[in-house]
């Protein structure tokens, strides 16, 4: 290898093998990891040690404008607090009355889904996480909130703020949890429309202010303005949260499918904390631990079909 | 950052590069923002390529996918074979004057990008915007930047 008489082959320090033979070794060891990384194995633990490992340079981080945030929170007037306590007590007051209403139409509607007793609350429990703010892939819309395994946070757990939908947890480690958000591009939601419960499917645009609707037909009943909730399907989110708003809709008549944006309800650019749901399995509206699709259940009795006795 | 050991210097500017590349900014000046710690594990591997050496980028390379790829090991490969380009054509980059030397660090970080971007696609993570280009460019650009400031911490040079 001296041929090249470079620097890096000379063996003059007994430095082992030729930088080729490493790059091979190093490529080779970085398949491996992609081959399981991608079809699962033990890279749950190894990721799950890997994110622990990040955790401190996130945190490292995140940790200056946590304190800017925390001191500007100490030192701030008495008179915006006071303005700020005023807004949020009249805010409560307005979500009390929605409550009021909102367990009276809960109670009927169970009544009319005709299940004794009143249904158990959609949402089990919920808990509040804080964005921390480092910069995952900018082209990708990802983000790290604190709280982890420790704090019983687990994959595909549905992530919302007041606004809405916010997206879903990808991946977690003990101490924090990756989120992908309903924005991103590899994201996609099943939604329905309000007003007439069409319903289709909202994919991430890569951009934090819109998500797109691929697959509506071109003379399908959409209009801007109208709202988009999750439907149910899919596993991950329950029926009936808010997702995002039209914005707009373009037919072209050259085309079979309309072009349909969309602006998500959530805060996605303004959040600094997160809700993170569990949910009721016996709900009706939770999202179903299987699969929708299922085989359906044999014919074994069936009082209606049962003839008349009448002839003997 | 005594001679004996550069090691410590070495690693200690790839945490600091690191920590640059996950501080948030804000979205234009994100897309812009060059890959400090690819710049750097070129850097420590043009002008001593003895001491940081392909284990440097693999390690970076994996940190990177830690934080921010798809997919583990796909930003390690790349960047090992970054790194194995520089170490192998350290002496004939080094001679070259500064805006060479860009060329160069351009070309490394087009190889780098794509092989990105050729596993992200096969592994089924898609994402062809132009836009994940642009730090090639930018990167390029601060290369000068880049070896005024560690030169400073460089002290065989």
């Amino acid at each position: 290898m001296a041929v090249f008489g470079t620097e890096v082959d000379r063996p003059l320090y007994g430095r082992g093998p030729s930088p080729g033979l490493r790059f091979t070794v190093y490529a080779i060891l970085s398949v491996v990891l992609m081959y399981y990384d991608q079809h699962g194995r033990w890279e749950l633990r190894l990721r799950f040690a890997l994110q622990a490992a990040a955790y401190p340079v996130q945190f490292a981080v995140n940790s200056p404008s946590a304190v800017w945030r925390a001191l500007s929170e100490t030192f701030q007037d008495r008179a915006l607090l006071r303005a700020e306590n005023g807004l949020l007590r009249a805010r409560e007051r307005e979500l009390e009355l929605q409550v009021m209403r909102a367990t009276a139409l809960e109670q009927e509607n169970a009544e009319l889904r005709d299940l004794r007793g009143s249904m158990p609350p959609l949402i089990k429990s919920w808990q509040l996480a804080e964005i921390i703010s480092v910069e995952t892939d900018p082209l990708r819309q990802r983000i790290v909130i604190n709280k982890g395994t420790r704090d019983g946070v687990s994959p595909n757990q549905a992530v919302v703020d007041g606004g809405g939908i916010l997206g879903q947890v990808e991946r977690v480690g003990p101490w924090s949890a990756e989120v992908i958000l309903v924005t991103d591009p590899e994201h996609a939601i099943p939604v329905a429309i309000v007003r007439n419960s069409l319903r289709s499917i909202a994919v991430g645009s890569g951009n934090s202010g819109e998500l797109l609707l691929p697959y509506l037909a071109i003379n399908s009943d959409i209009k801007g303005g109208d709202l988009l909730v999750s439907s149910g399907l899919g596993g991950v989110f329950p029926a009936g949260l808010p997702v995002a708003r039209i914005t707009g809709v373009r037919r072209e008549s050259n085309q079979l499918l309309a072009q349909v944006r969309a602006q998500p309800l959530a805060h996605i650019e303004r959040d600094r904390e997160v809700i993170l749901l569990q949910f009721q399995p016996t709900h009706p509206d939770a999202p179903a631990a299987n699969p929708p699709i299922a085989p359906l259940p044999p014919p074994a009795n069936k009082p209606s079909l049962k003839l008349p006795d009448a002839d003997p | 950052m005594s001679d004996r050991r550069p090691g410590v210097t070495i690693y200690l500017t790839a945490v600091i590069a690191l920590v640059l590349t996950v501080l948030p900014l804000p979205t234009w000046f994100a897309i812009a923002r060059p890959q400090f710690l690819v710049l750097t594990v070129l850097y420590w591997s043009i002008m001593r390529p003895r001491s940081g050496g392909l284990l440097l980028g693999w390690i970076s390379g994996l940190a990177l996918d830690v934080l921010q790829g798809p997919l583990l090991g796909e930003h390690a490969l790349a960047l090992a074979f970054a790194t194995y380009l520089a170490i192998r054509l350290n002496l004939m980059v080094r001679a070259k004057p500064l805006f060479e030397q860009s060329l160069f660090v351009f070309a490394a970080l087009m190889g780098y990008e794509f092989l990105l971007w050729v596993i992200d696609g096969w592994s089924g993570h898609p994402l062809s915007t132009p836009t994940r280009w642009v730090h090639t460019l930018s990167g390029g650009l601060i290369w000068p930047l880049v070896v005024g400031v560690l030169g400073r911490f460089d002290d065989s040079r």
